[in-house]
């Protein structure tokens, strides 16, 4: 049952080859069994999934159903859920139980998905690791010693194990898509605006976008379908209209440009990954797309830009964190000052306190306009960049990550190599472009992942490329020993 | 660029975030080292490129001033550490 993907599971459903009910207590089970070892799980919500199980049994016998309805689907720990426990995976949150649904949430509850559980997360999304949780770091399932890569390291982990058909994730420089490449699934980034941003715990507000982790683009497609659209809650919600993401999947790419970056197979780029990312483009070429070299002359720019602009909108949004109305709050304050400071030192982990110092810095009076402004007069250059690439091209093709998943522990001491192996997956956020991660293969029983960036708004097409890719291959089918 | 003892407790300050003494000197090092990284940004010519906040050019929406959420203070509340007749509770300010 598990080896399902939610189109197959939508089907089942459908045709009444099992209930929602039966379907999301296999998951739970398989949720428990397997938490222990993997961690991925900050919350699971088995009463509630259980109730939302019958209520969609109800909805399907009734004709009142969306192809979704009863599936069990996991959300990441950043996307607050009414009665629940959404932390963020911070201890500064550990005790907040959130008074209201994202807007995502909302449109997936009325969908009838079934919210199984809220997953392990970098605190509030600051890591490509997963090792900065309060909760603790969570284990890649193909290779226990190594991550999951982060921030959405716990959805990526659900899936890759099967112990959820599909999650969501948030993606402010690669969230989504760098723990999607080192766990073997399909991660989508949306269009910066495309999925709102309300109820989403904030990290960098001009870079931040939620979006689906799935095993398969079909499945990304359907999930796109629920929780894409223009939401008046979210000030930056982006007002265009919304495509059917699944009716275009099965369209031919014969004639598709696609456009390889020079920079993006530079000397940084395991020659493996590099191996398998061209054998995964002469694919798409065998199924008719036509390749040829540009030029992402900033590139190299885009991690000291981002590493600007994130932590100083990091700083501006986390000083809501008062210890005041919500959140932790230290014992016995001295006074005002003091309840702040200590709350927000006893609260945040190690890495957010390095970024809002950053941020801070970067912000205040004097260097602004060396580091802020600058930044975003080179994210501008960024942009421009990609508007030249994408007038020539249809899409951008290349690698996710610029390495496998690597050893817990290995780059935690070192803070600036951990940014640095951002490179790839950054400047989309910066541009706001949608971009997708789909399993490419596998170096040393690690899986790869092989990114395709769109054009604004293209998200069908960048699924239509995956869907057609993964018709063609196996990559994707591949389920780590232990889980299957 | 490296920062002193002096730079971090400013910086600590003005992000209302104590830091205990031992902890200075590896701040110091690992912010120097993220500026270091973002240092390169300096030899970029930018002249004539303006400064974009947001990926999409998007202006400001405006709506209707009217009442859209409904009073759900006591639910709110529940969250904070000290609470009084609907007020939060904070130390005292003025003596």
């Amino acid at each position: 049952m598990h080896q399902s993907t939610l189109a197959q599971l939508s089907t089942a459903l459908e045709s009444n080859q099992i209930s929602s009910e039966e379907l999301t207590r296999h998951y739970l089970e398989r949720c428990k069994q397997f938490n222990k070892s993997l961690n991925c799980f900050i919350t699971i919500n088995e009463e509630s999934a259980l109730t939302q199980a019958k209520l969609a049994d109800i909805q399907r016998k009734t004709g009142d159903a969306t192809p979704l309805t009863g599936i069990p689907i996991a959300q990441k720990d950043i996307f607050c859920t009414n009665g629940v426990k959404t932390s963020c995976g911070s201890k500064m949150l550990d005790n907040f139980i959130a008074p209201y649904d994202a807007t995502l949430v909302r449109k997936m509850n009325l969908a009838g998905i079934v919210n199984i559980g809220k997953t392990n997360m970098d605190e509030f999304a600051m890591g490509s690791s997963n090792e900065t949780s309060f909760y603790g770091a969570v284990k890649n399932p193909w290779n226990k010693e190594t991550v999951p890569g982060g921030s959405s390291g716990g959805s990526a982990c659900v899936v890759a194990a099967r112990l959820s058909p599909a999650a969501t994730g948030t993606d402010t420089g690669g969230s989504i898509r760098q723990p999607a490449s080192l766990c073997g699934i399909t991660g989508l980034k949306p269009t910066y605006g495309r999925v709102s941003r309300y109820g989403m715990i904030a990290f960098a507000s001009s870079l931040d976008q939620g979006g689906p982790m799935t095993q398969t683009a079909e499945d990304a497609g359907l999930i796109m379908n629920v929780i894409a659209g223009f939401d008046e809650r979210d000030s930056t919600s982006a007002e265009h209209p919304v495509d059917d993401y699944t009716a275009r999947l099965n369209d031919s790419i014969e004639g598709i440009k696609i456009g390889l970056p020079k920079q993006y197979f530079s000397e940084g780029l395991d020659s493996n990954i590099a191996e398998l990312i061209q054998e995964g483009i002469k694919e798409l070429e065998k199924l008719g797309a036509t390749c040829k070299e540009i030029e992402l002359p900033n590139t190299e720019l885009s991690i000291p830009a981002y590493y600007v602009v994130a932590p100083a909108e990091c700083s501006s949004n986390l000083s809501r964190f008062d210890g005041v109305r919500f959140g932790h709050s230290c014992e016995n304050p001295r006074d005002l000052s003091d309840l702040y400071c200590r709350s927000r030192s006893e609260g945040f982990g190690k890495e957010v306190k390095r970024r809002i110092m950053i941020g801070t810095y970067v912000l205040s009076s004097g260097y602004y306009d060396a580091y802020y402004l600058k930044a975003q007069r080179i994210r501008h250059l960024i942009r421009l960049d990609f508007q030249k690439a994408l007038a020539d091209v249809d899409v951008i093709a290349g690698p996710t990550a610029t390495g496998t998943a690597f050893k817990l522990n290995e780059m935690m001491g070192d803070p600036v190599s951990m940014y640095r192996s951002d490179l790839y997956t950054v400047s989309a956020n910066l541009a706001g472009l949608p971009a997708i991660s789909i399993p490419a293969g596998f170096v040393n029983n690690l899986p790869v992942g092989m990114q395709l960036i769109g054009n604004y708004f293209e998200e069908s097409r960048l699924l239509n490329i995956a869907h057609r890719f993964q018709q063609a291959t196996d990559h994707h089918k591949a389920i780590p020993e232990g889980f299957e | 660029m490296s920062f002193n003892k002096s730079e971090i407790q400013k910086i600590a300050w003005l992000a209302r975030l104590s830091i205990e003494q031992q902890d200075i000197s590896t701040y110091s090092d690992e912010l120097s080292n993220i500026l270091n990284l973002v240092e390169c940004m300096n030899s970029v010519d930018t002249e004539g490129i303006s400064p974009i906040a947001h990926p999409l050019d998007l202006t400001a929406r405006f709506r209707t001033d009217s009442v859209t959420e409904v009073n759900q203070r006591d639910q709110f509340q529940k969250n904070a550490a000290q609470t009084d007749a609907g007020c939060y509770l904070v130390p005292k300010v003025i003596e």
